[in-house]
């Protein structure tokens, strides 16, 4: 079975209405700018004295951790909480899989639980996508099912909250040049980006790596590829760094982590090629000195602490919008 | 029969006499729900001279029929730039009908501290309360059947009018 062999989004109820968040890829343009606009008024809950909405009271979310990450889990519980729902954190790495219980039965038991929302996060490409297929198979439309990052293949809700950041620093998408630096090979958050950038219209996107780094045919993404970032970052208005992860390290992907730096971490020199209004984002957690420079990261066109709060209010709106489809 | 809708202007000036006795110029704050309700205060609060800066609120998330209908989509960010503990509130709105906007706003009022009063001004009461709730200054009363909207228009120029739609 391929992803794409089934016949309808699954994305998408027989209203048009959003009920799983699987991936940025089939979404169409109005439905990203739905969400990005949906997000806006929940930004501001939490500058509240009260920071709780009543919208999932009574709901159940089960964030199934398949794979370790602290960070994304940890939004997803306080956009959760900030929406009244119950949370359920679970290590499944740690628990049933290891006594070697499969997904879909994970998801049937906790489904026999009175589960609503599942948030999973899976190392194997596409299981998110298997979930909500075995939920629709056995008659259990009414549980919704949110991608954490599944693999290599998507992190929607990382895509959707740089897209908040950059609409909210840059307005309008159709007038930008977008660079998006680094391990594009290996990120989930690359294609996730990828995608919601070209379906929001934004004219140029461009992937800057190593050729070790990029996967083949990234062209046919609608990307321009380059393998030398000084002229890959000229004239930009965003620049998308991604997470070297220190296993590619180990393999003969990369020499060593000061070689990367020196061809591909973004220092404050690289980033005066871009237009002096240029925006820094990074998904975190950053590896400085190794694809940035700290005089960067903490430097004023960096928004990669605006980006973790925007993270939240774009994860409170997505929860609000498959629980109310 | 037509009916005959209220001039929406008339009843701007008509609920800012009524209000104007009642106001303090320093203190009382003047919240809109959004939309029609968010114009109406900002003439009222225009026409009264009031000194306190004005707030607006999207009530959706804390609508009840939210299991029903979902999210409204509604870009619109409550905004209330003063303290609201212990203020004097009054929310406005354009339409009172079932009552249930008016609860959600008050709960969304909540969420942002604890006001010594909120009171309830509107434009017209139409009638056809599910909820125990009744406005403080009400400008016009008129009785619609549950099948017709009865809806604050803002044209161009900024006049205001009402529509009547069926559901």
């Amino acid at each position: 079975m391929t992803l794409s062999s089934t016949n309808r989004n699954p994305q998408l109820n027989k209203h048009g209405e959003l009920t799983h968040l699987l991936s940025i890829e089939g979404l169409p343009c109005d439905m990203l700018t739905r969400i990005l606009d949906t997000a806006i008024p929940f930004t501001e809950v939490a500058e509240r004295e009260v920071k709780k909405v009543p919208l999932l009271r009574g709901k159940s979310v089960f964030n199934l951790f398949f794979e370790n990450s602290t960070r994304t889990r940890t939004t997803f519980e306080i956009a959760a909480k900030r929406l009244s729902a119950d949370v359920i954190n679970l290590n499944i790495n740690t628990s049933s899989a290891s006594k070697g219980e499969t997904l879909l039965d994970t998801a049937d038991n906790l489904a026999a639980m009175q589960a609503d929302m599942f948030v999973v996060r899976h190392a194997a490409s596409g299981a998110p996508y298997l979930m909500a297929q075995h939920l629709a198979a056995t008659g259990q439309n009414h549980i919704h099912v949110i991608n954490a990052g599944d693999g290599r293949h998507a992190h929607p809700t990382q895509g959707l909250l740089d897209m908040y950041t950059i609409r909210h620093y840059k307005r309008d998408f159709t007038q930008l040049t977008v660079a998006i630096v680094g391990d594009v090979l290996h990120s989930r958050v690359a294609r996730s980006q990828i995608h919601a950038l070209t379906t929001l219209g934004v004219p140029e996107v461009r992937v800057i790596a190593p050729k070790t780094l990029l996967p083949g045919g990234v062209e046919r993404l609608g990307v321009r590829v380059f393998n030398d970032m000084k002229e890959g970052l000229r004239g930009v208005d965003v620049v998308m760094m991604l997470r070297l992860q220190n296993e590619r390290m180990q393999g003969a992907l990369l020499p060593s982590a000061q070689e990367y730096f020196k061809s591909y971490g973004l220092t404050m020199d690289k980033l005066a090629l871009a237009k002096p209004d240029a925006i820094v984002m990074h998904p975190g957690p950053m590896n400085r000195g190794v694809e940035i420079e700290s005089a960067v990261a903490d430097g004023t066109q960096a928004v990669i602490l605006p980006q973790v709060t925007f993270g939240i209010a774009v994860r409170m709106a997505v929860m609000a919008m498959l629980a109310g489809a | 029969m037509p009916i005959k809708l209220p001039d929406a202007e008339a009843l701007c000036q008509i609920l800012a006499d009524q209000l104007r006795p009642h106001v303090d110029l320093a203190h009382t704050a003047l919240v809109g729900i959004h939309t029609g309700g968010a114009w109406v205060t900002e003439r009222l609060h225009a026409m009264l001279g009031l000194h306190t800066a004005l707030g607006v609120l999207n009530v959706s998330f804390h609508r009840d029929d939210y299991n029903q209908r979902g999210l409204h989509a509604n870009t619109q960010t409550s905004h209330i730039p003063f303290e609201t503990e212990g203020a004097h509130i009054i929310i406005v709105d354009d339409v009172l009908y079932t009552g249930r906007t008016i609860r959600a706003a008050m709960n969304e009022l909540f969420d942002y501290g604890r006001p010594n009063k909120i009171e309830l001004a509107v434009l017209a009461d139409r009638g056809g309360r599910e909820l125990p709730i009744a406005a403080d200054f009400c400008a016009h009363t008129l009785n619609l059947p549950t099948a017709q909207m009865l809806e604050l228009e803002r044209a161009p120029d900024g006049t205001l009018s009402f529509r009547l739609t069926d559901k």
